[in-house]
């Protein structure tokens, strides 16, 4: 399989809206022939940072997937107000998600941790008022 | 086996969408409000009970392979739900019973199908 690379955009603020990239991304991957399971875990760890990117920063950011035969790599990459602590964020349990978000039914601090889980290989870098950037790798091989 | 069409029967439920799964076959469930724990914790094949009745239900499912959504307590979910659900391949059926009965209920036909 050759190199392939996709970019989706993720509005700020729109929550009506998120879910959109990571339903574009499971569609795309299953075009590819990806196993069924891998996709999965995939769609599972880029929704979470879609959300999370939706609800933290307001102007949004981008979503780049890029596909080869040994692995896929996502990166999400946004312009938010950034993590002051990253240790904290990871814990599970931990939110700064405002009432409104909760009550859709997100935000109880299961998101980070969640897609670590997921991800053979996790990595975050924050700084704050500048944004947030999460790297995830998939295994294929 | 206990299919999509088992679990509308059982919980005398009305389907709102996605009939295409009906002869699909479910594994397990879970009845949770927060889709946060959904992500978190729910494995394949499962039904999902909820009563919370928002697209990001849908969108949760999706990308999970859940491929039935109960909403219980006599709600029912808006047409752009529907509209959505039907779009993603998602079975949509709303029940009288409350959490605790409608949970009961197919938790006891596990266990007696095993």
């Amino acid at each position: 399989m050759e190199n392939l690379t996709f970019t989706y955009t993720v509005p700020g603020d729109d929550f009506t809206r998120a879910g959109d990239a990571s339903s574009k991304i499971k569609k795309n991957l299953r075009e590819l022939g990806i196993p069924p399971a891998i996709i999965r875990a995939v769609a599972i760890a880029v929704y979470e940072g879609e959300i999370n990117m939706v609800i933290h920063a307001k102007t949004g950011g981008d979503i780049t997937v890029d596909v080869n035969e040994k692995q896929i790599t996502t990166v999400l990459k946004d312009t938010g107000c950034g993590i002051p602590d990253l240790t904290l964020a990871m814990s599970e349990g931990w939110t700064t998600a405002p009432d409104e978000v909760r009550a859709l039914g997100f935000g109880a601090g299961m998101g980070l941790p969640n897609m670590k889980k997921y991800a053979d290989i996790f990595d975050i870098t924050s700084e704050v008022g500048k944004g947030t950037t999460v790297t995830m790798k998939f295994n294929l091989a | 086996m206990i299919t999509v069409n088992n679990v509308a029967e059982l919980l005398d439920g009305k389907i709102l969408a996605g009939e295409c799964n009906l002869s699909e076959e479910v594994h397990s469930a879970c009845g949770a409000d927060m889709m946060s724990d959904v992500l978190a914790f729910v494995k394949d094949k499962a039904v999902l009970f909820t009563g919370l009745m928002n697209p990001q239900v849908i969108r949760t499912a999706e990308m999970m392979d859940i491929i039935c959504i109960v909403f219980v307590r006599g709600k029912l979910p808006g047409e752009d739900v529907i509209e959505l659900a039907n779009e993603r391949g998602v079975t949509l059926i709303a029940t009288k019973l409350r959490m605790f009965e409608a949970c009961g209920k197919l938790y006891a036909e596990f266990n007696s199908a095993k």
